[in-house]
């Protein structure tokens, strides 16, 4: 997986070296309870959805009731965490989740994926990391993301090797189901 | 509100369009619109274009909006034009850099039209 430049990508886009600096003498490892608080992944999700899309999702119990078959079509975006946190939020469905995803944020229908549907993927992805780091102050002003990156295509994996920590929800909502994951490769 | 002009500039075309559309509900029905996808984009749109309002995301390719701000401020491009960053970034921190750069008002993904109409009517009203 390219965690890595990512990782490298949302390191880049922190502030300023004095950011830097002062992120250095911090540590998360204080509010650990905080960083690993699965509700701050399912706030974050319902306002993204609700104020983007006008929709309320439903959580999932077991990710494998959402998550596309091997023949599907898929796309997953990701988007890295670079700071006092290093590792990533990647939104991943099928095909026709992620267009009916970006069908209701620009109220056009769509029916192959295309440019749009996956900048439209990609910035739920933004949105989702964003909103998840903010529920943690620390997180939220020493923690940096990078542009999304967004893949697609059939049958492939993602791998992370021992994450220090790892967040997974899938939801449903319209018939149309999602994972989003945030995965935690460094910690400071 | 007579007609105005807004420069938009966010890297995804999927957010610029619906800025667009926030700021249409937020009552500027008649509004020409620029787009830009970075900061350098934005910066070659306002030396041949005079715009009323501009909207910025913070983390773009290339450029990304603070330094933009910091730019169109330094190079007295727009000048008193008031720039709202609409960014994921929402700490005290970054709002605080934001306003330093130049920014006029901020604006936290995922927003409402609502929010937009609140942060952005009232700084139109004043320019």
């Amino acid at each position: 997986m390219l965690l890595n430049g990512i990782r490298n990508a949302a390191i880049v886009h922190r502030w300023d070296h004095s950011e830097t600096e002062q992120a250095m003498s911090l540590s998360l490892r204080d509010s650990m309870h905080l960083v690993c608080d699965p509700e701050n992944l399912e706030a974050s999700v319902q306002e993204v959805f609700q104020t983007m899309l006008g929709v309320q999702c439903q959580r999932v119990v077991g990710p494998a009731a959402v998550r596309p078959k091997a023949e599907e079509e898929t796309v997953t975006a990701v988007v890295g965490f670079g700071g006092l946190l290093s590792g990533a939020c990647l939104f991943s469905c099928n095909g026709s989740a992620a267009m009916k995803v970006a069908s209701l944020m620009t109220g056009t229908e769509f029916d192959t994926i295309d440019d749009t549907v996956k900048d439209g993927i990609g910035e739920i992805c933004n949105m989702l990391a964003g909103g998840w780091k903010s529920k943690v102050p620390d997180l939220a002003a020493n923690c940096g993301l990078s542009v999304p990156a967004v893949i697609s295509g059939r049958d492939y994996n993602l791998h992370v090797q021992a994450p220090e920590f790892q967040l997974r929800h899938a939801y449903r909502f319209d018939g149309a189901g999602f994972e989003v994951t945030i995965v935690c490769d460094g910690l400071q | 509100m007579s007609e105005i002009r807004a420069l938009i500039v966010d890297d995804s075309s999927v957010m610029r369009k619906i800025v667009e559309r926030a700021l249409r509900q937020a009552g500027l029905t008649t509004m020409l619109v620029f787009e830009a996808g970075s900061g350098t984009e934005a910066i070659e749109v306002l030396k041949t274009m005079q715009v009323d309002l501009i909207l910025s995301d913070i983390n773009m390719p290339l450029m990304d909006g603070l330094e933009f701000v910091r730019q169109i401020r330094a190079q007295n491009l727009a000048p008193g034009v008031p720039v709202v960053m609409i960014t994921t970034e929402s700490s005290e921190e970054h709002v605080k850099q934001a306003i330093e750069a130049g920014a006029r008002g901020y604006i936290r993904k995922p927003f409402t039209a609502e929010q937009v109409k609140e942060r952005v009517l009232p700084l139109l009203n004043a320019a």
